[in-house]
């Protein structure tokens, strides 16, 4: 089987698990498409799990109810043996990331890391990554009965509800006792679309000048445009906004239609989180700003002039 | 406690990278020791410093040659002694993850420090595989570290925020920007770093083989219209400006 462990949040599948089945049903290879869904009390992710995978296999216990690096990765590789899996699909999250190469490891099978393409090709499976803070496309390969590998978020179009519902399993897992103790939580939630998920993002930087014009400017055009809220790590670092916002090499990594920058320098861990973007556009009071020589739209200017003056037109 | 942590030789951010063939070619561009791990040669003598049982302080890198000068540089920081198992072979994290749970145990290290994505290679799984293979706990993306006894707590990124955490020892902790501010070697220091022990390791004892292939390795890049208006009447800019997305770009209504 082609096994994938579902991702979810709030009762639901994320884009990120839809777009792994699409990855899983495109790759080629031999086997149903298997969804594992892991958690407490996810009957109802099960259910909408069924109209996209073949097989749906659902642990759900109490041990389940908070992610953990060691149970999710003990519980995905007892499944993938038990199943014979040929791929071990897992998101490319930070969590995912964190548990997959455990995984790899307990099943002794070769890990592709952040993979943007996927294709079998008998044992072989072939992925491309991005490398050198995004600016180098690798093609990887690795030969073995079972292949370990996590899928970068939006490459790949989300799969389809399919015809006819999966059907579903209950699984026994034998699971380790956690051993991290989580002892707080700072969760950053945000009412606007999900950084990942938006066509259009307007992210600030320090060029913004303060918190508060970041909320005139930034989430204003934002919301005139309904567009995603995006920060640069010096904005997150200083307290302006929630880490969830920021975009770069240890943030987000996004590819919406339009990305727009205000006062944003263009610094490479920077731009390894937005230069697949299709349109970029910037504005920067500084004419030799790095940002602008990715930019296709840019305006040399004073945010606090030109940004006003954007909203008002964006009215018309 | 005994402290591992890992370094390697990476290009500078800032560099410009070339492709030759089928792989990307370091020849000309400035390296320097991942920044990432940075931060846990600095934690690991912070800890030292800031009272923690800490025995020794062991750098370890395992890769070409160039990895000699992240070790340098970890000695002159201020770590104990560096191993470096020197090999051209470029290894994937589940086979590396074999030397370091090997070296880690043959030194009886209760603490392993990793940098939490590779510059170069961009791989966030060195860490997680090595706990694996050694059965111990792991914190990814941290930015605040403690020591007290048996445990460590602190705070780490997750995917919707942040956690404060504790966990047994031994363990696995990888680090990022933020955590510290990393020390630059001082002159006497880097002196001294020369006298301290640098072992060389064969990869052969270790027997670990690769298992991922880089067939091939391209340099991305799209072309941008660089289309830059002039800002000084800021309202015509911007009418230009929403004019090019709606009409030319057609990504805003
Ligand atoms: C290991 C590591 C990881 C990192 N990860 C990330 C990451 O994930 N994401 C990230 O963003 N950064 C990251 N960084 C930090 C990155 O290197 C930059 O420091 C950061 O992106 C700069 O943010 P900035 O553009 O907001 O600020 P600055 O670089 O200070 O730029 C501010 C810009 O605003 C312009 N400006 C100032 N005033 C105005 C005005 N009134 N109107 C218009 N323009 C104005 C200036 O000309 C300047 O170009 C990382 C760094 C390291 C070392
Ligand atoms: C941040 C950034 C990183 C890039 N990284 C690479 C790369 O690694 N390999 C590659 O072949 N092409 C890279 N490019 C594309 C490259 O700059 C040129 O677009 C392309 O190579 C054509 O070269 P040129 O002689 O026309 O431009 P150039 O005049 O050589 O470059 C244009 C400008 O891009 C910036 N720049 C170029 N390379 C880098 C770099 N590595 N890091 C930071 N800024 C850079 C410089 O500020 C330079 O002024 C990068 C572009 C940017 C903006």
């Amino acid at each position: 089987m082609k096994l994938i462990v579902a991702e979810h949040a709030g009762g639901k599948l994320t884009k990120a698990t839809l777009e792994m089945v699409a990855a899983a049903q495109n790759a080629g290879g031999e086997g149903p498409v298997t969804l594992l869904v892991l958690g407490q009390n996810v009957a109802a992710v099960a259910n909408e799990a069924a109209q996209y995978a073949e097989q749906v296999l659902v642990g759900d216990s109490a041990a389940l109810a908070a992610y953990n690096p060691e149970v999710w990765a003990a519980a995905a590789a007892q499944i993938a043996q038990e199943g014979e899996a040929s791929l071990v699909l897992i998101g490319g999250s930070r969590s995912g990331r964190e548990y997959a190469p455990r995984v790899a490891v307990k099943l002794d099978a070769p890990y592709l890391e952040d993979a943007t393409s996927l294709s079998v090709n008998g044992s072989t499976v072939q992925a491309q990554r991005y490398t050198y803070l995004a600016r180098v496309t690798e093609t990887v390969e690795a030969s073995a009965p079972t292949v370990t590998v996590t899928v970068k978020p939006g490459s790949f179009a989300p799969a389809a509800p399919a015809a006819a519902a999966g059907e579903q399993y209950d699984v026994e897992l034998e699971l380790p006792a956690a051993r991290t103790q989580v002892t707080g939580r700072s969760v950053e939630k945000t009412s606007r679309v999900a950084l990942t998920e938006a066509d259009v993002i307007v992210t600030g930087g320090r060029g913004v000048g303060s918190p508060d014009n970041f909320a005139t400017y930034v989430e204003g055009l934002a919301d005139r445009i309904g567009a995603g809220v995006g920060a640069t790590r010096a904005v997150v670092d200083a307290g302006w906004r929630p880490y969830a916002e920021q975009v770069g090499q240890t943030g987000k990594t996004v590819q919406p239609k339009a990305y727009i920058a205000l006062g944003v320098s263009g610094a490479v861990q920077h731009l390894s989180g937005m230069g697949k973007s299709k349109f970029i556009v910037a504005i920067n009071k500084d004419a030799e700003a790095p940002i602008f020589k990715v930019a296709d739209y840019g305006i040399v200017g004073d945010v606090n002039q030109i940004v006003p003056a954007l909203i008002e037109a964006a009215k018309k | 406690m005994n402290i591992l942590t890992l370094v390697r030789q990476v290009p500078d951010a800032e560099a410009r990278v070339k492709v030759s063939g089928s792989a990307v070619d370091l020849e000309g561009a400035t390296l320097v020791i991942d920044g990432m791990d940075e931060y846990g040669v600095e934690e690991a003598l912070r800890l030292r410093e800031g009272g923690a049982n800490v025995e020794s302080i062991t750098a370890l890198a395992i890769g070409p040659k160039r990895n000699e000068d992240a070790l340098r540089t970890a000695l002159a920081m201020g770590v104990d002694r560096a191993i470096h198992v020197e090999t051209d072979e470029k290894l994937d994290a589940v086979a590396l993850s074999r030397v370091v749970a090997q070296i880690a145990q043959a030194e009886n290290a209760t603490l392993i420090l990793v940098g939490g994505q590779e510059a170069d290679w961009d791989s966030q799984a060195l860490g997680a595989a090595t706990a694996e293979r050694l059965g111990w706990p792991q914190l990814t993306w941290t930015n605040e570290l403690k020591v007290e006894g048996d445990t460590i707590s602190g705070r780490h990124d997750v995917d919707d925020g942040n956690e404060s955490f504790s966990a047994p020892l031994p363990a696995v902790v990888t680090t990022q920007q933020g955590l510290n501010e990393p020390r630059y070697p001082t002159l006497p220091n880097i002196m001294k770093a020369k006298r301290k022990e640098l072992r060389k390791d064969s990869l052969d004892t270790y027997g670990a083989a690769n298992t991922v292939r880089v067939v091939n390795a391209e340099i991305q890049t799209r072309a941008r219209m660089n289309r830059v208006i002039d800002g000084k009447d800021p309202q015509a800019a911007a009418e230009q400006l929403l004019d090019l997305l709606r009409n030319e770009a057609k990504v805003l209504a």
